[in-house]
């Protein structure tokens, strides 16, 4: 009873200090949601990309290898699990895609403006990653819906299905949350690089395209061949769009998804250690030599 | 109070010599050259104090300014603001002060005036009442009401920099850094500007450190001036001492330069 006191203290403390990146998160939330034309532009074309590459995948599930084994047979995931792992994909677009970065950081980062965030009271860590959170939330809320009502309404196969179960539904939320988190997580390292490096861009476009192929972005991970995909199931790029998007489509469940959901935390764990470390160097840098 | 005792501070810089065979040998061997922006610098500013800093460029005024901001270490020499050292506690140091660079702009630049004072309220942890009286005060004294709505890209440079300096007093700082605050402004936002710090002084005693190029602001504000030049203090005092009979503060400031060689 003795230490209750303390323990209260201490926690209204600490959200306290949350409130500041709460307040960051609201802002560039609100912020997000303006840019209607862009929401627009999105839709339109997460569209048409989702449709394209449902009819391409038709077309390969159609085919008969020379052996005379029909593809659909070979595939890892059915037809219509993938038609669902796409529109996931392609509604939920703005929380996964590597490089849809805010270019503001960068900026301010090579232009000096940074030196006013550190006038401050704030951990500017903690200040990006609540900024980076926020713009991709209002990205993908703003788009989100139309492409999943359409989605819905398209004939089986194509189409959205229902998640599997109540229970995959509430694994999928939590798993896109974790992925989200991975996913800014680490675009703050290509951030915080900016600090050591002249420019961005060489890290960024490698990054970029890493991403990009390793997550599941371009072919879902499963239609890799199976050593390859046991080694890029390890990567943190797996732990982004990957595991929420076959927990949903039903491809990843039981033992092998309660071991994705672990590599995703352990991930998320150490890319945001990592992060800190680097960002605690380059205050450093920048205090020290004064650039 | 504001003390800084023989501070120094070293940059290191990459030199080369111009053309292709140079930069190839740079690829292999980089030269350095070390520029001493600040050597032996002290003084010392009383609460309630407005001082000029002042100085031609690159000598030393930034990286004072950083020093006393809490970001940039110093090579040598102790620093004491208000009992804190600035680099050592960067967060609860910053709650005492606040900045404004003339050249850069800390609202947030897509949004309404007024929500980047909600989130700096966040940032500082200003309670809601001293929060609504500070912004009341300052809409009144910096003529505010009409721009809180108006995102701060749609602005004009001199309301822009009422709103800066709004923003940067919300906390209640005691002391304000101002980096060249009229740079850029018309007439009558210079005047209006001037006489909001002067106000400011006055009712709040707040110590207000401002760096300029622009002697009017020196002599419509500031009593002592602190000269620096190659990083060294060449004069702590008042304007008046180094104005020569007959010339203008800037003609003055000049000639005062030229007979110290730089």
């Amino acid at each position: 009873m003795k230490q209750y006191p303390f323990f209260k203290v201490s926690r209204l403390l600490r959200l306290s200090r949350l409130r500041k990146y709460i307040a960051f998160f609201r802002l560039y939330f609100t912020m997000g949601l303006q840019y209607r034309t862009a929401a627009f532009a999105g839709i339109a074309t997460q569209f048409t990309w989702g449709a394209m590459e449902i009819l391409m995948f038709r077309a390969f599930y159609q085919s008969t290898a020379p052996d005379g084994i029909a593809g659909a047979s070979r595939f890892p995931m059915s037809f219509a699990a993938t038609a669902s792992y796409i529109w996931m994909q392609q509604a939920f677009l703005a929380l996964f895609m590597a490089w849809l970065m805010d270019n503001d950081i960068f900026t301010s980062i090579m232009d000096g403006n940074v030196a006013y965030e550190l006038c401050r009271p704030i951990d500017i860590y903690n200040m990006w990653f609540s900024r980076s959170l926020a713009s991709r939330c209002s990205r993908a809320v703003l788009r989100c819906m139309p492409i999943l009502l359409v989605a819905v309404l398209l004939p089986a196969p194509y189409g959205l299905t229902a998640p599997a179960s109540l229970q995959a539904f509430l694994l999928f939320l939590l798993t896109l949350a974790l992925g989200l988190a991975v996913t800014v997580a680490f675009c703050m390292l290509i951030y915080i690089s900016t600090f050591f490096t002249l420019s961005p861009d060489g890290i960024r476009t490698i990054a970029m395209s890493m991403v990009e192929f390793l997550s599941g972005a371009v072919i879902p991970l499963p239609f890799f061949p199976d050593r390859v995909k046991e080694i890029l199931e390890l990567l943190p790029f797996a732990s982004m769009q990957n595991v929420p998007l076959r927990i949903y489509s039903g491809d990843l469940s039981g033992y092998a998804m309660l071991r994705a959901i672990g590599i995703q935390a352990v991930w998320l764990v150490l890319l945001v250690g990592i992060g800190k470390l680097l960002n605690r160097a380059a205050v450093q840098k920048i205090t020290f030599h004064g650039n | 109070m504001i003390t800084l005792e023989h501070v120094s501070k070293t940059y290191k810089v990459s030199k080369r010599n111009a053309g292709f065979s140079s930069a190839c040998k740079a690829l292999f061997r980089r030269e350095y050259e070390y520029i001493h922006a600040l050597s032996d610098v002290s003084f010392t500013i009383q609460d309630g104090e407005m001082v000029g800093y002042i100085g031609p460029n690159g000598a030393g005024k930034s990286s004072t300014i950083k020093i006393l901001s809490g970001i940039l270490i110093p090579d040598s020499g102790t620093c004491l603001i208000n009992g804190i050292v600035p680099w050592k506690n960067r967060i609860s140091h910053t709650r005492g002060i606040g900045v404004v660079f003339g050249q850069r702009t800390q609202l947030w630049w897509d949004v309404p005036v007024i929500d980047s004072y909600e989130l700096l309220k966040e940032i500082y942890q200003i309670n809601t009442h001293t929060y609504r009286r500070n912004l009341e005060r300052l809409t009144d004294m910096l003529d505010l009401s009409g721009l809180l709505k108006t995102p701060a890209r749609q602005l004009s440079l001199g309301q822009r920099m009422r709103c800066e300096i709004a923003a940067s007093l919300l906390h209640n700082p005691r002391i304000l850094f101002l980096d060249e605050p009229t740079i850029g402004l018309d007439a009558v936002s210079k005047l209006a500007v001037r006489e909001f710090i002067l106000q400011l002084n006055k009712e709040q005693n707040t110590t207000v450190i401002l760096t300029t190029h622009d002697m009017q602001d020196i002599e419509a504000l500031t009593n002592r001036v602190i000269l620096i030049g190659k990083g060294q203090i060449l004069l702590d005092g008042r304007l008046e001492d180094i104005l020569l009979h007959g010339s203008s503060a800037e003609e003055s400031l000049a000639e005062f330069y030229r007979s110290h060689g730089i």
